[in-house]
């Protein structure tokens, strides 16, 4: 087993751990820097409720090993905006009932910032063929996509 | 997840070392999504993982003086799918990287991890088996290529002695009016793997006849599989309604499929037949 000492930005913030070489980002992120809005799921990166978004690209933060982050700069749901503030995106959610049992939404919110930044104004298609791995169990997919097609139209 | 030693050389060289230092136990991470998913379940568990991220060079798409594609093992779906560059050369080539399994997925996973995966449900395969591609492959002190049709060993084994790393994919130029398409079968969910799925190039001559044919199939065997006999009963004939049925119906008989989750190995023989028979109608509509 070895030990490394990444340096990653984490949410505009320069954060250094120490992990060993098997923990994934989905653990450090949650355990050691406290971070719970990423969740895991299925732990296998299809449900899609550990988005991140690392150097611009969304990923699965549960497929990620902690060693391959340094250097890169992390997003998760809690860095989309400032403690007790929603972003548009975030408002057009509760607006358009985005959610139901709420434990894909912080996925959700940041898969759908993804979008939102590389194609801001995305088709009704372009949001269901992005978002199509985020999966909601309570089936609230309606909503979802017209909350993102709304927070595009106001942004 | 079981421990091991990871190591992230800056170099080719640096990646040399490391893999002879690790022996056997030794496995390359790419971008991980299939590694990490493995190690995770507990179906590989490796004492030693040399990561390839700090190396450079390998995440490049150009293409060669004689025109031939060529992208470096670390380039991800994502880029292959974005790439004007790849776009223009052969379109149908970036839509097959553009629809494997969802966003996520093709940010992280690169070409070189999905050919060494060989995953025989996995998309790029037959595509690249379709266009002839060539794997390249390095060795402290050599390099080699294999033939796409000839890098797939058996269920997730491949052509790769102990040393060996693969760096990039080649791509010979598409002949002039070279048409292509990739279809896939996927009754449950859009990111799923396909129950089936077919690759075809296909050259007509002025009179409509098959000049030149390629036929790939996922899903349907222990690797991704050439349908070599079916291509020669169409090479030469003029593609109707009549010689698509013919060779759908070879390619039934060649596919060799698995019973799982996603049907029993007489369904995907069925499905084989009719999405060649689709895909060879969607290049020549009748």
């Amino acid at each position: 087993m070895s030990q490394h000492s990444i340096t990653f930005t984490l949410n505009g913030k320069i954060q250094t751990v120490v992990v060993e070489a098997n923990r994934r980002l989905i653990d450090v992120l949650r355990d050691d820097c406290k971070l719970t809005g990423t969740k895991e799921g299925c732990g296998i990166g299809v449900c899609g409720t550990c988005s991140v978004i690392i150097d611009d690209k969304l990923m699965s933060a549960c497929l990620v090993l902690t060693p391959t982050v340094d250097g890169s700069m992390i997003r998760t749901v809690e860095g989309l905006s400032e403690p007790g503030e929603l972003t548009n995106l975030q408002r057009a959610f509760v607006k358009h009932g985005g959610f139901q049992c709420g434990i894909c939404t912080s996925g959700q919110i940041v898969a759908a910032e993804a979008l939102l930044e590389a194609n801001p104004h995305p088709s009704e298609d372009d949001v269901r063929a992005w978002m199509m791995g985020n999966l909601c169990r309570c089936t609230g997919y309606y909503q979802i996509v017209e909350a993102v097609v709304a927070a595009a139209k106001d942004r | 997840m079981a421990a091991f030693e990871y190591l992230e050389p800056a170099t080719l060289e640096g990646a040399f070392d490391a893999l002879e230092r690790g022996g056997e136990e030794a496995h390359v991470l790419a971008g991980g999504t299939a590694l990490v998913l493995l190690m995770r379940l507990g179906l590989v568990i490796p004492s030693f993982v040399v990561g390839m991220r700090r190396i450079e060079g390998l995440r490049e798409i150009g293409i060669s003086k004689e025109g031939g594609l060529e992208i470096g093992a670390l380039v991800t779906h994502a880029e292959i799918e974005g790439s004007a560059l790849v776009q223009r050369f052969f379109a149908p080539l970036a839509q097959t990287f553009g629809r494997v399994a969802t966003v996520r997925i093709r940010n992280q996973a690169t070409i070189g991890g999905n050919l060494v995966h060989a995953d025989p449900a996995s998309d790029p395969p037959p595509m690249l088996i379709a266009m002839d591609a060539e794997i390249v492959v390095a060795r402290r002190g050599g390099v080699r290529t294999i033939s796409a049709a000839d890098f797939f060993r058996d269920l997730f084994e491949v052509a790769l002695e102990p040393g060996e790393i693969v760096t990039a994919i080649r791509i010979p130029p598409p002949p002039r009016g070279m048409l292509g398409t990739y279809v896939k079968f996927l009754p449950a969910s859009q990111d799923d793997f396909a129950t089936v799925s077919v690759a075809a190039t296909l050259r007509l001559d002025p009179n409509g006849g098959c000049e030149d044919v390629r036929l790939a199939l996922g899903s349907v065997a222990s690797t991704p599989l050439r349908a070599r006999r079916a291509e020669e009963a169409l090479r030469g004939k003029r593609i109707t309604r009549e010689t698509i049925d013919a060779a759908a119906a070879i390619v039934a008989e060649d596919v060799d499929p698995l019973d799982d989750a996603r049907g029993s190995a007489g369904y995907k023989r069925e499905m084989a037949r009719v999405w060649t028979r689709r895909a060879l109608g969607e290049l020549v509509p009748a």
